[in-house]
Order: structure tokens, then C-alpha cells, then sequence
């Protein structure tokens, strides 16, 4: 399979989507190189030789293996399936299913109503700030209710799992956007403010590979 | 044991993902049939609350627990019923399946569901619809052409044809212009008579209005 060659993760250094895909090679321990791909001032990924890589034109897309994969839960789910310890998920169907119920909510109930790549169908910078400002808050009220079931000291019970790795990026943005209240999510709160101290997001945190990836676009 | 419960709407493509998928597996179900539109959205009625507060559809009840979002269920199908399987074995081509069923579920879907389009308004809807649709249909034509078999991945029935077939019907309620798709139409037709698509189809649904039903 390869397992011991470098693997190359396309990625934009603010992105959430790339932020879960880096913090699970992290957590796994598997080394890579991160090549920075510009979605919001140059629109990389909008280019034909990005397409060559990734036909959905979006970020992330890792190459591993000899083979490219995109979309964020394809790609933790291929590490998991390929480098299972540590592990990113529960020991039971329940469990897994709890967890996947969070993620989907961010990952399909979220991040896509608050995309960047919808500023261009938006009309305005307000229009664009109060359509995704609206999802975002309907969204994460979800998972906190979701949260307040499922969640002990991580996400679901005391072991990091995917639905952290979904967690964190998609609340640091609704800060960074809109000056979300976290008091309103008490849960989501506590949990975001604990997992931003563990060394899976500190490595990973946009604020701290920042300097590295913009440096590699010059 | 029970029968699992399925709580579904005739037209939703989510709901419709899972119909086939228990369908495929013979998985024997009751419906019962949640109407997104009436009085608001019977999903946030009370009754409904005390199955699933998270008021969404569909949602299934099996094995004494509540599971939601069509994906995460068909998951936990796969992991408690391996039966006729609809995840193939290899790593890779799991990746495939996978790649295919998130393009269709976050990068297209939730961008033409109900909700959205209602905030988006109605004069607006359908080219909102269509440009979406579009955009992640020639993703997923970029992906087939790789993948494809007879199926999405290869030439077993899997997620990933479970994802397919709803977002096509959607994409013909817009009136996407779908020449450009061929790979998709071909797998497409190539389901249209399969016996699980059949009967999971929003017209053989026990709430599909008369006047649409066959």
C-alpha cells in the first residue's frame, strides 16, 4: 500500500474542511507536506490545474498512497480504514453513529451554507454575512442539543473521535465571522475551549501554520 | 425485535437515500410519512418532537435508539446488518463510494433543500437550484469517470447509487440540463427499474399525492 511515503495535503491554511482533514493526519501521526492553495484571493482552486487534482474544486484533497482523495469524512474514514490506531471513532455501531450524527450536521448542515464559495451568489457582502450568519447559528443549536447527549469530555464521551475534529474548525469561524456568543451553547462551548488546549488543534490551529503556508505561496 | 420505523417524506432525496438502502439490504420497515410542508412542517409538531427533537426527516428508529442524517444511518445499516453489502471491501474503492455520497450530500444537496430555498425566495429558487446542481453533477461526472463500472464504484449497487438516484430526480425537477452528465444518465437508467429504486421511489410512497402517484 505504500504506507511509508509522504502524503500531500491540499489545503487552505483559514479553510475548515482542511483544518479537520489536518488535524486527523496529526492525531494519527502520519507525516505530510501541506501545499497551500488559495481559495479566497487568488481562487486556486478554481484553476484547471487544480481541477487535474480535484474535480470538485474545492479544498482539502490529499494525496496518500498513490491515489487523491477529496472531501473531508472520505478522506478521515480512508485514514481510519488504512491506519486505524489511533483510532478516530467509537467501539460500538451506536457510538459511531452518535458521532457521524454530528459531523453530518456540521459537515452537511453547516459548512456548505457558509462557504466562502457562496459569496459570489450572494449579492451583497451583507447579503452573503446574514445567510451564512443565519445557517451557521440554526446549525450549531443542532449540535448542541446533539452534544448535550452524547458528549463527555470530548464530543462523544471521552475519547477525541471525528466529530471533534468537525467541531472546532466549524465553531472557530462562526467566532471569527459573526462574534458568535458561545454562552448561548454552553456545550459546545466547554468542549471547544478544552480541545483548543489539546496538541491535535494547537499543531493544526490556522493561527499557527499560518506564516508556514502563506510564505509558500511567495 | 421491532420493526424499524422510518420516518419519511415522499419527495425528500435524504429520505429517499435510505428507503433504497433498506430496501437493498431486505430490511423489512414501516413508514411513516411526515409531511415537510404541511401546517409549517409536521416535523416540529409535538408528536414528532417525542420521536426526534432534532426534528428532522428522515429519522430511524431501530434497535431501540433514534439515528439521524441519511448517511450516518445507512453507516450504521452497513455496520449492523453487513447482509448484502453496499460498502465494497477495498480501502480505495471505499473512498470512492465515499467521495461520491459527500459531493452529493454537503456539497449539493443542502444547497437545494427546502428550508434553503424558501430563504432564498421563489424568484430566485430555481437558478439557485440549478447552478449548484451543476456544479456538483460535473464533479461527480469527473469522479464516475473513474470509478464506474456498471455503478457508481465498480459493478455492485452501493452508497454512492444510493446518493445518485434522488439527486437526479431533483435535478430534473429544476430542469438541470443533464446531457453533460452521460455517465450519471446511464447509471441512472440503469436503476430506474431496479425493484429497491422502484419501490423507494417518492411515487410508490404512501404519501405521495394521488395526482402525482403512477
Amino acid at each position: 500500500m505504500g504506507l511509508g511515503n509522504r502524503a500531500t495535503l491540499y489545503a487552505f491554511w483559514l479553510s475548515s474542511c482542511s483544518w479537520r482533514v489536518r488535524a486527523g493526519l496529526q492525531f494519527k501521526g502520519i507525516p505530510f507536506d501541506e501545499e497551500n492553495v488559495d481559495i479566497v484571493r487568488e481562487k486556486r482552486h478554481l484553476t484547471e490545474q487544480f481541477r487535474t487534482i480535484n474535480p470538485a474544486q474545492k479544498v482539502p484533497a490529499l494525496v496518500i498512497d498513490g491515489t487523491t482523495i477529496i472531501e473531508s469524512m472520505a478522506i478521515l474514514q480512508y485514514l481510519e480504514d488504512t491506519r486505524p490506531e489511533p483510532t478516530l471513532m467509537p467501539n460500538t455501531p451506536l457510538l459511531r453513529a452518535r458521532m457521524r450524527e454530528i459531523c453530518e450536521t456540521i459537515v452537511s448542515g453547516i459548512q456548505p451554507l457558509q462557504n466562502v464559495g457562496l459569496r459570489s451568489r450572494l449579492g451583497s457582502k451583507e447579503q452573503f454575512q446574514s445567510f451564512t450568519k443565519y445557517w451557521t447559528e440554526r446549525g450549531l443549536q443542532t449540535v448542541e442539543d446533539q452534544l448535550k447527549s452524547t458528549s463527555g469530555h470530548y464530543c462523544v464521551g471521552d475519547q477525541i473521535t471525528m466529530a471533534d475534529l468537525c467541531l472546532v474548525p466549524q465553531v472557530y469561524n462562526a467566532i471569527n465571522r459573526f462574534n458568535l456568543d458561545l454562552k448561548q451553547h454552553p456545550t459546545i462551548h466547554k468542549l471547544f475551549e478544552n480541545l483548543l488546549k489539546e496538541d491535535i488543534f494547537l499543531k493544526t490551529h490556522p493561527e499557527n501554520i499560518k506564516h508556514r503556508m502563506i510564505k509558500n505561496v511567495e | 425485535m421491532a420493526k424499524p420505523v422510518l420516518y419519511s417524506y415522499w419527495r425528500s432525496s435524504c429520505s429517499w437515500r435510505v428507503r433504497i438502502a433498506l430496501n437493498l439490504k431486505e430490511i423489512p420497515y414501516d413508514i411513516k410519512a411526515v409531511s415537510l410542508i404541511k401546517g409549517g412542517g409536521e416535523q416540529h409538531c409535538n408528536e414528532y418532537r417525542e420521536v426526534n427533537p432534532m426534528e428532522q426527516v428522515p429519522s430511524l428508529c431501530i434497535d431501540g435508539h433514534t439515528i439521524i442524517e441519511s448517511l450516518t444511518i445507512m453507516h450504521y445499516l452497513e455496520e449492523t446488518r453487513p447482509q448484502r453489502p453496499l460498502m465494497p471491501q477495498d480501502c480505495f474503492k471505499r473512498a470512492k463510494v465515499r467521495e461520491i455520497c459527500e459531493v452529493i450530500s454537503s456539497g449539493i444537496q443542502p444547497l437545494q433543500n427546502l428550508i434553503v430555498l424558501i430563504y432564498v425566495g421563489e424568484e430566485k429558487k430555481k437558478e439557485w437550484a440549478q447552478h449548484w446542481i451543476m456544479r456538483g453533477f460535473r464533479a461527480v461526472e469527473k469522479l464516475l469517470s473513474a470509478s464506474a463500472g456498471k455503478y457508481c464504484v465498480g459493478d455492485e449497487i452501493t452508497l454512492a447509487d444510493c446518493c445518485l438516484v434522488p439527486q437526479v430526480f431533483n435535478a430534473r425537477r429544476f430542469h438541470v440540463d443533464l446531457r453533460p452528465f452521460p455517465i450519471i444518465l446511464r447509471i441512472d437508467r440503469e436503476l430506474e427499474n431496479h425493484p429497491a429504486f422502484r419501490a423507494a421511489h417518492p411515487s410508490s410512497q404512501p404519501d405521495c399525492p394521488p395526482e402525482v402517484a403512477k
